[in-house]
């Protein structure tokens, strides 16, 4: 007995020892949705770009953590003369997790599936300009556009065009193989997948030997299992108004960064009475921001005026076109024919921005005479209602995909817009690699946005990064969706 | 849960007269009914009267504690919670009320239909019962509410329909114990017809049986819908509601666990107040085990 | 008792063959297309096409029932649509969560629910009874999931005695497994324990009320003797009852309980399948548990001829 109880004291005795001399090698993620399934270049779901994306799977070009375009799987590239040509020169000695090599067959394989008819990429926009795509030699790919696109490279760098191999491609929805820095060990679903270092990548090797993200759905649950300590990281965590709570306890750190979330007020313009641009002004001014923002966002997020986000440098700031003004507002309604506002359906998807911000939402336009009917709906019915069937009135939403604003150009998008300046500029956009002339656009497009007030642009939604205060590495905002561990590591 | 302990145990009494005489010596049934009693004019109060406008948001006043201008603090939108309480106590008294009007407006007809005609219909019944209780309830009341979408009219009808098999069952129980007693066999030598005898005998004396289930499924009612609510399956916004308000609570407990508080206490309240007056009427009610006390 | 069994089968089995339909028929009218939801809002529409081809949604409604009902015949339940995984595989996944974490509750609730109903049968009126039934009945009244995230901060924040949910998986040992179960067990066995405390007392008294038991006591038979050997046994129908009730609920009705402990358990499957347009996977797991409760209910019967042999000859 005696003997025993001096055994297991000695062994916890080395144990603690043991931890003490080393820096932790281990790390628990939170994440609220579970992504259904792995294979970024097969579903839009934000979740498995931020499982996969650089830890798992990599491009040939990748997005850095202040939304840069910086060389992977290509360590360079050159452009023709007539922007049409890009020539990629690959690393050599990749190897993909299954022990077979990277060569430029792999990416002209991986491109071509991409924008294959029939293709399940959900992002093929991405590679609708690609004439074709050559394999000059193993380490050499050539790539030629039908006509110059200035946001290539920065399109190479997604989740959804990251470079699989034909020989595991069908498979990476279950058992994701790619190349890069972690290897895919398990997925108990519903509950956690589980990543390890992979010992052979090509690259800097990372400091973690494990992490396992693990599946928090419910807000409620999320903060015990930070404050317990079962979680020691939450890219984005959906703590709410206990922020407060965790930002005075000094094991964590809080980090409020800026994600590509244009979270607006959308309206349905092809219906009346909002295709009146009277009655969608009216509801811009009977909007108060600030209250919003509070309310819906722990007063973290940053207001914006138009589709774009405050972090690009072609931003404009056009939150002072619509100053919060009741009494305008009331006045732009009876001069559009309802002197007595009207009633409409507000259908709100189940993030807690949505939910909150349309409570709110709906508290103020109800003082100008807009009577909303709050409608909560599932992103299943929300996707199918609102952005298949067009079938709403008013919604809450986050646009987080990066750079986005062609959206607006698109002619049958759910917000029934259409504007032929703006989708001239679009198409210049589209066809400029100018980066001054290119900013000079974006400006004229979100100006046209905010003129005709065709949504209500609320705030750019906020990164709530919480973390133990021993952690390093994790990254502050969100340019594209992904929980890189690539640098993370505890501190000594 | 508990509609098994009735429908288990509880052969149909004889209606006693003048059973409130003994209702009010039940300390049981007392305590339930003040209980029962205060929520109702609470609920009834606030149709004309609450301290604040409950649709009205403030939300620089957010999440402020206990003080004299609001007795129970204000919410995440700075909203007055007792308010809150009054307005919500409206939507669970509703729909607790309407679903178990399904419950006996569907099940007890179907009962008595069942113990009536026997046979076939008797066997169809109750295999209809099987089915609706094989059901995980609660499971299949977020079925419903996610094919028609959440709100307080879809969770009345989810929760509605699995009252249907329970008063069925409890009302075909009590009818069929009846048919054989010799005042029925007398009514129906005299040539009286099946529904008449149903409406002048049956029915009245399983009437205290149903009222007993009714309390319980009453209480039951108000717990799921806030089980419903929990989930945002239930009443929308604003339109307050005790288990939403739990919901939005939860989140934010460790900050200010008074947003749970309250509405926890208000739902134990209400479902205990439901479960005495209900143990208090069926004491009153089944002569057997008042004779034992 | 053969010819009975039989009749319970076959009611079952058409149970079930009317649960499929209705489930079935449920799930078409379930609005929202799932190969969009998969896809997500920026899809080519020809993209989704292409998906709902190869996910088999253009097929006729007839034939994808009766392919659906021959699959489940011979144990193939499809593949889900959201995880592209075999749906058997799935639920069994999940089972060894809700599996362990019903017994464990039904063994909680039934350790401490007869002993105290007995107690309090036994002390009918007098100073035990009415506290441990008033215990009872608040029991009765909370709702669990407000119970539940009382445990959670008291057990797993404050005293940091249990992990705050989520469940480690049984390859990391019986005990962390187990201990992660723990608080949901307790939480979802304590108001079931008051209903069934309740439950065991009325049948106890109503059995002590019997004339066997007064004549037993009458001639000297000791206290304990008769509470436990005689008036339990016969009060052990409606207990029964109530168990196999609980159990299934147990096993299906947990999904609030699972939420607030992020557990990966069935009823949170069922819950996520059903926001997700995941059709598949909610038929086969509603049938499943319609199937559990049609077996837990045999079950049941079965054990009434066990405990009272008067019935076996029922029939």
């Amino acid at each position: 007995m005696k003997l025993t109880k001096s055994l297991v004291l000695a062994t916890a005795l080395a144990l603690i020892a043991g931890a003490a001399e080393a820096a932790r090698t281990d790390l628990v993620v939170g994440m609220v949705l579970e992504p259904p399934h792995l294979d970024p270049t097969a579903g839009a779901a934000a979740a498995i770009d931020e499982v996969t994306y650089a830890n798992i799977f990599e491009g040939l070009t990748r997005i850095g953590r202040a939304g840069e375009v910086l060389p992977a799987l290509a360590e360079s590239w050159t452009i023709s003369e007539d922007g049409k040509t890009y020539t990629f020169k690959l690393h050599t000695g990749v190897k993909f997790h299954d022990g077979t090599d990277l060569t430029s067959e792999d990416v002209k394989f991986s491109l071509d599936r991409a924008r294959a008819e029939g293709s399940t990429n959900a992002q093929k926009p991405l590679f609708a300009q690609i004439a074709d795509v050559a394999a000059t030699d193993p380490a050499t790919v050539t790539i030629t556009l039908k006509q110059p696109q200035g946001a290539f490279l920065y399109n190479m760098g997604w989740g959804d065009a990251v470079i699989v191999a034909p020989e595991s491609a069908e498979g990476n929805k279950e058992k994701p193989i790619g190349t890069g820095p972690f290897k895919f060990d398990n997925w108990a679903k519903g509950s956690s997948i589980t990543i390890v270092k992979n010992p052979d990548y090509w690259g800097k090797a990372v400091a973690l030997d494990k992490a396992e993200f693990r599946i928090i759905p419910d807000a409620a649950a999320a903060i015990p299992a930070l404050l317990s300590g079962d979680v020691q990281a939450f890219a984005n965590a959906p703590v709410g108004d206990a922020l407060p709570q965790i930002e005075g306890d000094s094991r964590f750190k809080v980090v409020i960064g800026a994600t590509e979330g244009e979270t607006i007020l959308s309206m349905n313009n092809g219906k009346a009475p909002l295709n009146d641009l009277k009655v969608r002004q009216a509801v811009n001014y009977a909007l108060n921001r600030q209250e919003i923002i509070d309310g819906a966002s722990n007063g973290l997020g940053v207001p914006i005026g138009s589709h774009f986000s405050p972090a690009n440098e072609a931003y404009v700031d056009l939150t002072g076109m619509y100053p919060y003004d009741p009494a305008k507002a009331k006045a732009l309604l009876a001069e559009a024919g309802y002197p007595n506002g009207f009633d409409a359906k507000i259908k709100l998807p189940p993030p807690p921005y949505a939910r909150q911000g349309g409570e709110i939402i709906a508290s103020e336009l109800r003082q100008v005479g807009i009577n909303l009917e709050i409608i909560p709906v599932e992103w299943a019915d929300w996707l199918q209602q609102v952005f298949k069937d067009k079938d709403y009135d008013f919604t809450i939403i986050s646009h987080v995909e990066p750079n986005d604003i062609e959206i607006y150009s698109r002619p049958t998008y759910y917000f029934d817009y259409h504007n032929d300046a703006f989708n001239k500029v679009i198409a210049e956009l589209d066809v400029t690699a100018d980066p001054a002339k290119r900013n000079q656009l974006y400006k004229q497009a979100q100006e046209i946005l905010a003129k005709d007030a065709v949504v209500g642009f609320l705030f750019q939604l906020p990164k709530v990064g919480v973390w133990d205060a021993k952690l390093e590495g994790m990254w502050e905002n969100t340019p594209t969706p992904s929980i890189d561990l690539t640098e993370v590591h505890w501190a000594e | 849960m508990s509609e098994m302990e009735a429908s288990v145990s509880a052969p149909p009494p004889a209606a006693p007269r003048h059973w409130l005489r003994h209702a009010f010596a039940n300390p049981s049934f007392v305590a339930g009914f003040v209980v029962t009693a205060a929520i109702a004019v609470m609920a009834l109060l606030s149709f004309f009267w609450t301290p604040y406008d409950v649709t009205n948001l403030v939300v620089a006043d957010r999440m402020k504690g206990m003080s004299a201008q609001h007795w129970f603090g204000t919410d995440h939108f700075g909203r007055d919670i007792l308010s809150m309480i009054m307005v919500g106590s409206r939507n669970s008294i509703a729909v607790a009320i309407v679903a178990v009007g399904i419950g006996i407006g569907l099940g007890v007809p179907l009962g008595c239909w069942a113990a009536a005609r026997g046979g076939l219909v008797d066997e169809a019944l109750m295999r209809f019962n099987d089915l609706v209780f094989a059901f995980p309830a609660l499971l299949s009341a977020v079925m419903i509410t996610a094919i028609f979408g959440p709100g307080a009219i879809n969770a009345i009808i989810a929760i509605g329909i699995f009252n249907i098999p329970v008063f069925a069952r409890v009302a075909r129980a009590g009818a069929l114990s009846l048919w054989p007693r010799e005042y029925v066999l007398a009514a129906r030598a005299a040539g009286k017809g099946k529904v008449l005898i149903t409406v002048e005998h049956i029915l009245p004396n399983i009437a205290s049986l149903l009222l007993v289930q009714g309390t319980i499924q009453f209480a039951l009612g108000i717990l799921a819908e806030s089980g419903l609510s929990y989930l945002g399956l239930g009443a929308q916004p604003p339109m307050p509601s005790w288990g939403r308000m739990l919901f939005d609570a939860q989140t934010r407990l460790i900050v200010a666990p008074h947003l749970a508080f309250f509405p926890g206490m208000a739902i134990a309240i209400t479902v205990l107040g439901l479960n005495l007056l209900g143990d208090g009427l069926r004491d009153v009610l089944d002569p057997r085990l008042r004779r034992q006390r | 008792m053969i010819v009975y069994l039989a009749k319970r089968l076959g009611i079952g089995l058409m149970t079930l063959l009317l649960a499929s339909a209705a489930v079935f028929a449920v799930m078409e009218i379930l609005p929202g297309d799932p190969a969009q939801l998969m896809l997500g809002m920026n899809a080519s529409p020809d993209a989704i096409e292409a998906l709902r081809q190869q996910m088999g949604l253009n097929d006729p409604l007839v034939w994808r029932y009766l392919s659906w009902i021959g699959g489940l015949i011979v144990g193939d339940f499809g593949r889900s649509v959201t995880y592209s995984s075999p749906v058997l595989d799935l639920i069994a996944e999940r089972a060894v969560v809700s599996l362990p974490l019903a017994l464990m509750s039904l063994a909680l609730l039934v350790a401490i629910a007869i002993p105290v109903g007995i107690f309090a049968a036994a002390r009918r009126g007098r100073f035990g009874d009415v506290s441990v039934m008033s215990i009872t009945q608040l029991g009765v009244a909370v709702p669990n999931f407000w119970f539940a995230l009382l445990l959670v901060y008291v057990f797993a924040v404050w005293l940091r005695l249990v992990p705050s949910g989520g469940f480690p998986g049984w390859n990391a040992g019986l005990w962390p497994g187990v201990k992660a179960l723990l608080l949901p067990s307790i939480a979802l066995a304590l108001p079931q324990a008051a209903i069934l405390a309740r439950v065991t007392r009325g049948a106890m008294l109503e059995v002590l009320g019997e004339d066997y038991i007064r004549t037993a006591r009458a001639k000297g038979m000791p206290r304990n003797v008769v509470l436990w050997r005689h008036a339990l046994r016969n009060a052990m129908i409606p207990v029964l009852t109530i168990i196999g009730m609980q159990f299934a609920f147990l096993l299906a009705g947990t999904l609030i309980i699972e939420n607030v402990f992020y557990l990966p358990g069935l009823g949170r499957l069922l819950f996520q399948a059903i926001t997700q347009r995941d059709l598949i996977v909610v038929e086969g797991l509603i049938m499943l548990l319609v199937a559990s409760v049609i077996v837990v209910n045999l079950v049941v019967d079965l054990a009434y001829g066990v405990v009272d042999p008067r019935l076996r000859t029922r029939q």
